[in-house]
């Protein structure tokens, strides 16, 4: 099959990698860039393990193709940190006990942030919808809402 | 999961591919549908037509004519919409129930429709408001009313090259207003197991019925309208127990199936408990 050029913008940084059109824009994000933070899991939508952002908005990156993302703004987890501070929302979840695994934690903390930066100061209900389609097996969830209120200020 | 990707940046070029291509070519709009299906391989296009860069197939306008949404609006710009959460509330309630945050910023209304599930929650409410359809294809233009546009569980009345357009709805009538109530095992991203939709519209003064739509989603082979449901309640000062009548009409109506998400004993029960309750829901709102 041939491939396709496609250019994307991660965290600021553009790439330019071939790909063939049916691949996700997850597996392109992890094993063509190398970026391996984005998780898989369901690869179906029903996870939100490979949840990043598009353009501000979150998605699930096993749902959309590669070539899709042609010169789109992306956000991965790798890009939350700025000059070795870790975001608001990774401290609170470290400080809350809301990673256990980890496996969930990058897609809730994208979805997390895009909440906050359309919504600052959501009510727990808010939260709960924000997350809805990011499933964690280890905390229970308490943990993560409650990390994510904190850094809303209004937990 | 291997195809072809093509990339039309015009309708005409579009339709022209999907039109030439019949059975090895199918659209693909926000992929949360078809993606899935491709992945489990339950259809296995040679092509994927991707019609995000064709023009005009895009955003909501209101005005006095009613509203107009275009195929490729997202199921959370529908969400989110002002106008929407102003005009016609329950469109907004029901997108709001559409799996997850990252779901419906990717699914779009046109999918949704044509991706013709029966428990699609777009359709009930837009068959329970009287909107219609404006489909596109190689023959010119055509307009099909929403309860029309079902042909079968993933199955539309679109033909050979045929797009969905845009859906219109009607200006909403003063002292009206709906309701969806959607049964799932889970309050997100679970398909509905029943799907109720009611339009309630009261006369100028009082509180006789003038006008009522009913449609339910999940109970039939097509999202359907409960027509024999309606004639109980229309011009009648709509009781608790007129509204149970209702409920028990609807249950006729629907010939729900047995699946993983519930029976279709229970389908049916719950079929008439929720047209109960979707159509005492938006008779309250309609009154204020
Ligand atoms: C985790 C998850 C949860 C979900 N939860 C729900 C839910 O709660 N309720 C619900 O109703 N749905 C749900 N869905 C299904 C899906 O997200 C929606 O139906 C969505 O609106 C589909 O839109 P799309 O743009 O992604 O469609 P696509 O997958 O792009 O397309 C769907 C079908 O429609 C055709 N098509 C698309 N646009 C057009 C057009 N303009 N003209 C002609 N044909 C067209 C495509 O060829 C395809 O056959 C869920 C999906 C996932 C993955
Ligand atoms: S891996 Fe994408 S939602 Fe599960
Ligand atoms: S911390 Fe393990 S899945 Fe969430």
């Amino acid at each position: 099959m041939v491939k396709q050029v496609v250019q994307l913008r991660i965290n600021g940084e553009d790439y330019e990698v071939a790909v063939e059109p049916y691949r996700t824009l997850l597996d392109c994000i992890r094993d063509d860039i190398g970026l391996t933070g984005t998780k898989k899991g369901c690869d179906l939508g029903d996870c939100g393990a490979c949840t990043v952002l598009v353009e501000g908005k979150s998605v699930n990156s096993c749902l959309m193709l590669a070539v899709e993302a042609q010169g789109k703004d992306v956000t991965t987890i790798e890009g939350l940190a700025q000059n070795g501070n870790l975001h608001p929302l990774q401290e609170a979840f470290i400080q809350y006990g809301a990673v256990q695994c980890g496996y969930c934690t990058p897609g809730m903390i994208l979805s997390a942030k895009a909440l906050l930066d359309e919504n600052p100061h959501p009510t727990e209900l808010e939260v709960r919808q924000a997350i809805a389609g990011n499933l964690c097996r280890c905390t229970g969830y308490v943990k993560i809402v409650e990390a994510i209120m904190a850094v809303a200020g209004t937990g | 999961m291997r195809f072809e990707f093509v990339q039309p940046s015009a309708l005409q070029e579009a339709m022209q591919f999907l039109a030439s291509h019949q059975d090895e070519a199918a659209i693909l709009a926000g992929g949360t549908d078809i993606l899935v299906q491709v992945k489990q391989k339950k259809r296995l296009p040679k092509y994927l037509v991707n019609i995000k860069g064709v023009s005009g197939l895009d955003g909501i306008t209101y005005n006095g004519q009613g509203l107009r949404l275009g195929a490729l609006t997202t199921i959370r710009t529908i969400e989110t919409s002002p106008i929407i959460k102003e005009k016609y509330p329950v469109l907004a309630e029901a997108a709001a129930t559409i799996g997850s945050v990252q779901v419906r910023n990717r699914g779009t209304l046109g999918g949704n429709l044509c991706n013709a599930s029966p428990a699609a929650d777009m359709a009930a409410p837009l068959i329970a408001l009287g909107a219609t359809a404006r489909i596109l294809g190689p023959q010119g233009e055509r307009t099909v009313s929403m309860e029309e546009f079902f042909a079968g569980p993933g199955k539309t009345v679109l033909g050979p090259g045929e797009v969905l357009a845009e859906v219109a709805v009607p200006p909403p009538s003063p002292r009206s207003a709906g309701a969806y109530i959607k049964l799932g095992p889970r309050k997100a991203m679970d398909i509905a197991v029943v799907g109720v939709a009611a339009v309630v519209t009261l006369e100028s003064q009082g509180d006789r019925c003038r006008d009522v739509r009913i449609a339910l989603g999940s109970v039939a082979p097509i999202p359907l309208r409960a027509k024999k449901a309606e004639t109980v309640l229309r011009g009648q000062v709509v009781s608790y127990d007129l509204a149970v009548t209702a409920g028990h009409k609807a249950m006729e109506e629907a010939s729900p199936i047995t699946d993983i998400r519930g029976s279709a004993e229970y389908r049916r029960d719950m079929v008439g408990v929720l047209t109960r309750r979707a159509v005492l829901r938006a008779l309250e709102a309609a009154r204020t």
